[in-house]
């Protein structure tokens, strides 16, 4: 099984061609049932490729690893790259959450979809980017894990935009397909960074290929000590575009243009977290480039709490989502900034669970709504819409960190992992953010299931609940939000019983800083560890207790935004980052690309032209001087010649009697001088 | 395997010419009958192309790394000679020009409706003119060749091209003639100085690339190569000597622009790689700075300027200027995976860029508007277009994997540029990526997406069987090289190797720079013999 890897990724593909090629023909039915299933082949194949592997032999180093080559692709001078794939512990917690969550969502996307046109083409769509994905995961270089990162942002692209003739954003004029290329723009930018630190990392040490990397990077030595750091912050900052971090995070946001699913899937539980996974992928190297390390902990601490903010103000039930999301994959950042990688992938795993949970159900919501996305139109849906209410809530309650539900696990242990390591600001950052999720998670909560209906009669008699083609992966998410969690238990609260399954699991396949091995778990007081997991707790409840209390009423969160005015203003504007980066950059962009298109036109063209009509000039002058001076002289000799013969002809008049008057005339005229003279 | 045995070459180059003989003799009116055989002869030059890849293993080599040579006198008092053969670079173009020939005939059966058979004469004529500038092995036939590929081009242009046709044909014609005659009297130089030295009056391009060896000619080498550049960098083009081709390509036919785009521009890449590198070393690095300069601001600036066009073909063509300047910094890199990505590039921008001008011809015959603002949602009316588009346009802006080709080139020019001291080269270089996606998706965006909102468009057909026909082999490529590139790259390896190689001989003795010893020369003139072709190892 773990040799056949690299079909995991092909699998999802023959669906692309099937449904690519015949899909428009083919009954609705056939094209979900093909979709669906070629992801859950993948999912079978992944759970017995990692079943495998959890009973293979590890390595020297205390690492299970699978790796595998299909042969050369890219045979350079200065670097070889195959088609590797390679399965690991890290890869293989991806593998499942991406071919399992993906199953789930492809189920739910039947029913979701179910009155679309473009049927067909949706799931081409989404069986190439479960292909796409696969291959990023599963890469053993690289080089083909970039095949898989730009497969994905293609299709996170052709998805965005997938109802290609609708407007978005009416308050910025924003079409779904103009919010498609800006993520593909701002992503290409980020991967612009990610292939210079590639170069860098290929030409100083020979090979792409991450195991080798690893191994490389370790032995450096403390000469490449400012080249890792700065191939670390160019890796990063691919990472910040693929998920959405400062200063790149804008794209995410509008991102939402896309259908629902497709938010669940890539702009939530898979793709976006690829940064994350690349980060952790070279933990080797980052243990080589603290400073790097440095850097990604503060930007993912300041996107956790800021895009937290940008989420409190949000009416977009979407968006509120969405910059949940941003947060969310700060917090991933962070944790592996501050060396708690597991942490950070076992949040990657949680946030999976609950964040597709969030967005399916906002997406039933919708459905339910008849396609209504704001929030401020909703209320009181928890009697209509009871499953979908209480699946909402179990994955609310799971971002929100109450303990025994998923998300408290993950999120305690990167708050623990920022205190144990001493960065005290990014555990002081993270815990406020986990204050403000709270509120704006339950303000969610409030203004769409609790309180009154505000959308009018008309639209409330046609809420409904969504079928069970919806609802059933709503409730198998919410099974795994609410007990995923458990796999990662902290020994604090196993009365020191070390149960830790996926601390276990992953931590052999993650480099640490110094060489040690267990980072986090190094030697600390328990009370120290249960006070701060107190604290957090405190935190998020009273953030629900402020969400509740201030939703509750119906003037106080107006009377809020009064007092706050300006600050209110700034949020809910998002910080003017879109407005900032358009006349920053875009304009001044823009018309640098104007002024070129006239520098070409009348500077570089014109000097062409200009040599054509210089030389048209010399042409003409020559030709009158041809004319007027070359041609004249030689006209003005046939035309005195032609003078001197009409003059001289008139004598020749053949008549004897002039002839004699002439000569008679010519005697008379030397006589008279001679006469004269003489 | 290769039925043709050393006549392969020949037959290759001179079937096309056979196929405009034969149209001539076919009545005028006959107009399908016309398009359909000049089809078929342009097909059987791609079947006689094939054993090139085929037999290219087993075929020997000349000792120069050229194969299938074929040699014959030709004009024996001026020592030129009809030598023809092809190494790995000059193959891949072969095989490139004969897919691309064909595939621009197929694409005009319905585009040209006037002087029919004299259109496909032409472009028969022009297949055998390029085919032939690929093949020459001395420098005299390839100027020959080089010229006769102006003419039926000027006439495609100026005859069956759109309003400015006359302008932009003239223009195309005069510009590129300037640099070939600047070229010729490099050539001369070339000729005469190799004469000076070895007494040897010759324009075999196998001995006049021993030149590069040679010590103390600097000061005319950097002559002679400037004559050179002038002559390729309009042809590539490189900025700033690039304002010919959107006007060619703007009012050339559908046909013209593939062929232009895809073959005619990498005449010029083909010229540095194949004479200013191997024969002027030491000046191609005095002026590395410049060259490499000027393919940045093409890459940028042409990308900038593609951006803002409001003219869908005009659009394409600054693309080509942005790509070509890519190809070009792979190739002044002067390591083995610049020039490997740069010839690489050369095919794939061919791929791509051909294809992209089959798209908008494709459009321009239903709608015959070419501004980008006419069009928009023809996703709704044009599905397979518009997939195929997707695709041509992934290519061309460098996505892996989905088809792959342009990155593999991109990425293979990046790792050879960023092997050069000073990193900043290849950094500036790489914007191009960015700046690729960003004209090219907006202008995918601006004629396949938003609302099908004009009423012209709502009735257009989808791509019938020859349409399909004409796009597919060129998707089929891409993710061939995209996916499988490794025999391209097994290809390229031994004559970069060795072009590498040329390059490097002088730059390991910088202090014979300027000087000219009699004993230097003997030196040079015995390996010159030992280098020179016996008579046992030539091919049959």
């Amino acid at each position: 099984m773990l040799d056949l890897i690299w079909l995991i990724p092909l699998i999802p593909l023959t669906g692309v061609l099937i449904n690519g090629f015949f899909g428009r023909r083919m009954p609705l039915k056939t094209v979900g049932v093909i979709a669906c299933a070629t992801v859950l082949i993948a999912f079978l194949l992944s759970v017995g490729a990692v079943v495998q592997l959890a009973g293979s032999e590890p390595n020297p180093d205390g690492l299970r690893i699978h790796e595998l080559s299909l042969g050369d692709w890219m045979p350079l001078d200065a670097v070889s790259v195959p088609w590797e794939f390679s399965l690991d512990p890290l890869g293989s917690v991806l593998l499942l959450v991406v071919t399992g969550v993906g199953f789930l969502i492809h189920v739910y996307s039947i029913g979701y979809m179910a009155h679309e046109k473009d049927y067909a083409r949706f799931f081409t769509y989404l069986n190439l980017f479960m292909g796409m994905m696969l291959t990023l995961v599963l890469a053993g270089n690289m080089m083909v894990m970039f095949v898989g990162w730009e497969g994905v942002g293609l299709c996170s692209y052709l998805l965005i935009g997938f109802y290609y003739d609708k407007p978005f954003d009416l308050r910025t004029g924003l079409t779904c397909a103009d919010a498609g290329r800006k993520a593909f723009i701002t992503n290409r930018i980020g991967d612009f960074a990610f292939l210079i630190g590639v170069l860098y990392l290929a030409i100083n040490f020979g090979t792409l290929t991450f195991s080798e990397i690893s191994e490389r990077v370790a032995h450096a030595g403390p000469g490449a000590h400012g080249l890792l750091v700065g191939v670390g912050i160019l890796l990063f900052l691919g990472a910040c575009g693929k998920s959405a971090q400062i200063p790149l995070y804008v794209w995410l946001p509008d991102a939402m243009a896309g259908p629902t699913p497709v938010s669940a899937l890539i702009h939530a539980a898979t793709m976006v977290t690829a940064g994350v996974y690349m980060v952790a992928r070279m933990s080797a190297l980052y243990a080589q480039a603290p400073e790097a390390m440095a850097v990604i902990a503060a930007v993912g601490a300041l996107t956790a709490i800021f895009a937290a903010i940008m989420g409190t103000a949000a009416t977009d039930i979407k968006k509120v989502l969405a910059y949940s999301t941003v947060s969310q994959l700060g917090y991933m950042f962070a944790a592996c900034g501050v060396g708690a990688y597991v942490a950070g992938i076992f949040h990657l795993m949680t946030h999976a669970f609950f964040k597709a949970l969030l967005f399916l159900g906002a997406g039933s919501v919708i459905h339910g709504m008849n396609g209504e996305q704001d929030i401020r139109k909703m209320g009181g849906l928890k009697k209509k819409m009871p499953r979908t209410y209480w699946t909402f809530l179990v994955a609310t309650l799971a971002i929100a960190g109450i303990p025994g539900l998923a998300g408290f696990f993950s999120k305690d242990e990167i708050l623990w992992g920022a205190w144990s390591s001493g960065n005290k600001i990014v555990w002081l950052t993270l815990a406020a953010a986990a204050g403000v999720t709270a509120f704006y998670m339950f303000r969610l909560v409030y203004l769409t299931f609790w309180g009154t209906f505000r959308g009018g009669d008309e639209a409330e008699s046609k809420v409904h609940e969504s079928n069970s083609l919806m609802t059933v992966p709503l409730m198998v998410l919410a099974v795994l939000a609410a007990v995923g969690g458990w796999i990662g238990i902290p020994k604090l609260l196993t009365f020191g019983k070390d149960i830790n399954l996926f601390h276990h699991w992953l931590a052999p396949a993650i480099s640490l800083p110094h060489g040690d091995g267990h980072g986090v778990e190094a030697s600390h007081s328990a009370g120290l560890e249960f006070g701060l997991m107190a604290v957090a707790v405190g935190i998020a409840v009273f953030g629900i207790l402020l969400a509740l209390h201030v939703y509750k009423s119906s003037t106080l969160p107006q009377k809020i935004a009064d007092t706050l005015g300006p600050v209110y203003k700034l949020v809910r504007n998002l910080f003017w980052v879109d407005e900032l980066y358009k006349f920053a950059i875009l304009k001044p962009f823009y018309a640098a690309c104007r002024g070129f298109r006239w520098v070409d036109i009348h500077v570089v063209d014109g000097l062409v032209n200009g040599t054509r009509n210089a030389t048209l000039g010399l042409s003409y002058i020559s030709n009158l001087h041809d004319r007027i001076v070359v041609d004249g002289l030689v006209n003005l000799t046939g035309w005195v010649t032609t003078w001197l013969h009409r003059m001289l002809s008139r004598v020749q008049t053949g008549m004897i009697q002039t002839y004699l008057s002439v000569m008679l005339l010519g005697v008379f005229i030397l006589i008279a001088y001679y006469t004269l003279a003489g | 395997m290769n039925p043709f045995g050393d006549q392969l070459l020949n037959v290759i180059t001179f079937v096309p010419l056979a196929g405009a003989l034969v149209l001539l003799l076919l009545p005028k009116e006959k107009n399908e009958l016309v398009a359909r055989l000049a089809t078929v002869f342009a097909g059987l030059g791609v079947l006689v192309s094939l054993p090139l890849w085929f037999a290219w293993q087993s075929a020997p080599t000349d000792g120069h790394g050229f194969r299938f040579v074929f040699e014959s006198n030709w004009i024996p008092s001026i020592g030129a000679k009809y030598i023809v053969g092809v190494d790995g670079i000059s193959m891949l173009l072969v095989l490139l020009t004969t897919i691309m020939g064909l595939i621009a005939i197929l694409s005009s059966w319905t585009a040209i409706q006037t002087r029919v058979k004299g259109f496909y004469v032409f472009m028969l004529i022009l297949q055998t003119g390029m085919i032939g500038v690929f093949v020459s092995l001395d420098m005299f036939l390839f100027y020959i060749f080089w010229e006769v590929m102006l003419v039926p081009m000027y006439f495609i242009i100026g005859i069956w091209g759109g309003k400015r046709k006359l302008y932009a044909a003239i223009k195309f014609f005069l510009y590129t003639l300037f640099g070939s005659v600047l070229m010729l009297l490099g050539i001369i130089a070339l000729y005469f100085y190799h004469e000076k030295v070895t007494g040897m009056f010759t324009f075999d391009i196998r001995y006049l690339q021993a030149m590069g060896a040679w010590s103390g000619w600097f000061d005319l080498q950097c002559w002679i190569w400037l004559a050179f550049f002038l002559g390729f960098a309009i042809k590539v083009p490189m900025f700033p000597f690039h304002t010919w081709l959107p006007d060619a390509h703007v009012e050339a036919p559908t046909a013209g622009s593939v062929i232009l785009a895809a073959v005619l521009l990498k005449m010029g890449t083909y010229g540095f790689v194949r004479f200013s590198l191997p024969m002027m070393p030491e000046a191609t690095k005095h002026y590395l700075p410049y060259a490499l300069t000027l393919c940045v601001i093409g890459i940028i600036y042409g990308a900038m300027v593609a951006m803002v066009q409001k003219d869908w073909k005009k659009l394409v063509a600054y693309s080509s200027v942005s790509h070509l300047g890519f190809c070009m910094i792979g190739i002044f890199a002067l390591t083995a995976d610049g020039i490997t990505g740069g010839v690489l590039q050369m095919l794939n921008h061919g791929l791509a860029t051909g294809a992209l001008f089959l798209i908008v011809g494709l459009v321009y015959e239903r709608r015959h508007t070419r501004e980008i603002s006419e069009y928009g949602g023809l996703w709704k009316v044009m599905p397979v277009f518009a997939v195929l588009f997707m695709i041509m346009m992934l290519s061309s802006i460098g996505m892996p994997g989905i088809p792959g080709n342009g990155f593999i080139g991109e990425f293979t020019i990046l790792m050879g540029v960023f092997a050069l001291p000073q990193k900043f080269w290849a950094v500036l270089a790489a914007t191009g990526i960015v700046l690729g996606a960003a004209y090219m998706l907006w202008l995918y965006q601006r004629t396949m997406f938003g609302e099908l909102s004009n009423e012209k468009n709502k009735n257009l057909k989808d791509l019938n069987f020859r349409e399909i026909a004409t796009l597919v082999p060129l998707v089929i490529l891409s993710f061939w090289i995209g996916l499988y590139p490794k025999p391209f790259f097994n290809i390229l390896a031994e004559p970069v190797n060795k072009l590498v190689a040329q390059v490097e001989q002088t730059w390991q003795y910088p202090d014979k720079v300027g000087k000219l010893a009699g004993d230097d020369v003997l030196v040079r003139l015995d390996e010159l013999e030992e280098a020179m072709p016996e008579e046992g190892n030539e091919v049959h």
